[in-house]
């Protein structure tokens, strides 16, 4: 049976193109970037390489860019780091739809002593600006906002909401996990602090990421015992997934307009095809303002974690926002808090594709879908027979 | 991905007894779509008193399926006096065993099981599960007496246990102390906090509700966009002021009996009495 994986907001298929880049060093280069022999020194070139290659993604400047080891790590790096700078317990503004690597750790801090601000969104997931202004207040040092929602899809204006911040003196990070190689990213003309990318969302291998940290902003080093990555992350480079990662950007960058001209229209088919065949389904999130790869439906009556075993069966791959997915209790904090209704919340799934999906990919699930939606309503007490 | 039985997934797959019995002798509905899983069983009995069929409808995950699809196979052909002895152990057994998280799937067929019997024998229509006796969970409805009898069926002991298989304690989580309490009631533990129990003078006694609300109560609240301040402490009467968000929240009678005079007594003493100001 094939595989038709539409997952990809999850994790993506490493490049064959990354994996080629990263073999020789597991290989053969496998010395120690620190070393003074110039078989270990050599090596330092490639992390350097790979350092301009994400700087280039990101429109920031190579010293501006840190290796860690995912985008959990980036998210932690950043906002603790930049509250242990401060030396206080300064107030912070974040959304309630963020990424648990971000809303966990500000809650975290919360209860070490910082005032938190979970920003609400409305039923298209969007932020209210005005609310976010009258939540600034003098002691308010860091606001972090994602850059676009890893189960909608819905993109937050960063590049409105980072002048913004800047005005008001904030740091402001931003977590880039959904975003990179996706939309455009471009630091330079955004003013963000600090931004989170993960390696095995672009194509890369799980265990990398990156923290974009702007020059000049305060921020703890993260792990104490060593010089590398400008002593603020210690421990000797992981090179071959740092390379992966270089290669991944620089992939990511020339399949870029791909991802609009491609992905969108086989998303926006598959979209398209569910809501006029399936009945009692509906989009979550403000299908204008999204990521090119990713729709959220929620199908009434129905529970996500039967939907995605059912697609299983086709060898079809998804999420779901329901809560017997997670093995939480409650269905995703994200779709409930678009005020989807409990009978639609259970019921959402998440398809995610990537430049590697296919119009076959597509007919596959629109071949089989019904059929699993049709079984199961016909199990629901909820559904007038 | 949980690691489901073949018998489960084969049970899931294809379904045994779906759809509802007409005139049935017996229906019962549990759950919601609220909490994520809901079972509605109708049975019928043949001339010899026996289950003659039984039926299920039900909007959940696999495992809710299954366990629903077990139910059916396991009660036709009992009596009503056999099939009341059926448990959620049983169904789980049928199906050769639940993941631990699932376990509440079996319990809700037990209970679904339960009302359609009692259906039968008051002959009143079934109605959506009533309350009965303290509300312990308030995100899932789930009542002391409902939590004592898992615990006391399947011999649980932690809340987490309690939690798999009744989602009580599932979504805020205000109420895993309350569990506790129940736990350590029904297995014989008397548990005493260091300072609950002492003699302590009144200005010992304001310190510590001080205390606890400085480190437990108002962290938790300002979680939720709000504050807590303490006006009064009169003998057994403690007065608070709830802030920001607390103080509009429709939940705010909730907030104020089931957490912040749960925290406090547990931690300062049980005759304590929580008021707003």
């Amino acid at each position: 049976m094939r595989t038709v994986y539409l997952d990809n907001n999850a994790t993506t298929q490493v490049a064959p193109e990354v994996i080629e880049a990263m073999l020789p060093f597991f290989r053969d280069s496998w010395g120690n970037p620190s070393s003074m022999h110039t078989f270990g020194g050599n090596v330092k070139k490639h992390i350097d390489k790979a350092r301009e290659q994400v700087a280039a993604l990101l429109g920031a400047s190579p010293s501006e860019i840190l290796f860690t080891s995912c985008g959990s790590e980036s998210n932690n790096m950043a906002l603790r780091g930049v509250v242990e700078a401060s030396g206080r317990y300064p107030h912070i503004i974040t959304s309630c739809v963020e990424h648990p690597a971000v809303l966990e750790v500000a809650r975290y801090l919360n209860k070490k002593g910082c005032r938190l601000t979970e920003l609400k969104v409305n039923s298209g997931g969007h932020l209210d600006m005005d609310e976010l202004k009258a939540s600034i207040s003098p002691s308010t040092l860091l606001l972090s906002l994602m850059w676009a929602n890893n189960e909608t899809g819905v993109i937050f204006p960063i590049d409105k909401i980072a002048p913004i911040a800047k005005e008001a003196g904030l740091i402001f990070h931003t977590d880039a996990v959904q975003v990179a190689g996706k939309i455009p990213i471009d630091v330079s003309k955004v003013p963000v602090d600090l931004l989170s990318i993960s390696g095995h969302k672009l194509h890369a291998p799980k265990g990398i990421g990156v923290l974009y940290i702007r020059k000049g902003t305060k921020v703890s080093p993260f792990i104490l015992g060593g010089h590398q990555e400008r002593s603020m992350r210690a421990g000797t480079e992981n090179v071959p997934y740092i390379v992966g990662m270089g290669k991944a950007c620089e992939l990511a960058m020339e399949h870029m307009d791909e991802e609009q001209i491609r992905v969108a229209p086989l998303r926006d088919r598959l979209e398209k095809e569910i809501l006029k065949i399936c009945p009692d389904t509906r989009v979550n999130g403000d299908p204008k303002a999204r990521l090119p790869n990713t729709t959220n439906i929620s199908f009434e009556f129905i529970e996500g974690e039967a939907i995605l075993l059912g697609m299983n069966e086709h060898g079809i791959c998804a999420s779901s926002g329901s809560a017997c997915t997670s093995g939480s209790l409650e269905p995703s904090h994200v779709i409930r808090a678009l005020g989807v209704p409990y009978t639609a919340a259970h019921g959402s799934i998440r398809f995610s594709f990537s430049r590697y999906n296919t119009d076959e990919d597509v007919d596959t699930v629109l071949k089989h879908l019904p059929g699993v939606i049709d079984r199961l309503r016909k199990l629901s007490p909820f559904i007038k027979h | 991905m949980w690691d489901y039985t073949d018998k489960v997934m084969e049970h899931f797959r294809n379904p045994r007894n779906t759809g509802v019995i007409e005139n049935a002798d017996g229906t019962g509905e549990v759950g919601s779509m609220a909490c994520g899983d809901a079972l509605k069983l109708t049975f019928k009995l043949g001339k010899d008193g026996r289950i003659a069929d039984a039926k299920f409808q039900t909007f959940g995950c696999a495992s809710a399926i299954a366990s629903a699809s077990a139910l059916t196979e396991l009660i036709k052909g009992l009596t009503i006096a056999e099939a009341e002895k059926v448990t959620n152990q049983d169904v789980a057994n049928f199906l050769g065993g639940l993941p631990g998280e699932k376990m509440h799937c079996s319990v809700l067929g037990e209970q679904a099981l339960e009302a359609a019997i009692e259906n039968y024998r008051t002959g009143k229509p079934a109605a959506v599960k009533q309350l009965e006796g303290r509300v312990v969970c308030h995100c899932f409805g789930v009542t002391e007496k409902e939590i004592e009898h898992v615990i006391r069926e399947n011999h649980l002991t932690t809340v987490e246990e309690v939690t798999n298989y009744t989602k009580a304690g599932g979504g805020c989580g205000n109420c895993v102390d309350d569990i506790q309490e129940i736990l350590n009631r029904i297995n014989g533990e008397k548990p005493e906090s260091e300072t609950k129990g002492k003699t302590m003078t009144n200005l010992e006694r304001i310190k510590l509700i001080e205390q606890v609300i400085a480190t437990t109560i108002r962290p938790a609240l300002q979680a939720d966009g709000g504050d807590i301040n303490l006006v009064d402490v009169d003998g057994n009467r403690v007065t608070v002021a709830l802030q920001g968000s607390c103080a509009h929240c429709p939940m705010a009678t909730y907030t104020m009996k089931g957490f912040v005079q749960a925290q406090l007594r547990q931690a300062v003493s049980d005759e304590l009495i929580v008021e707003a100001e």
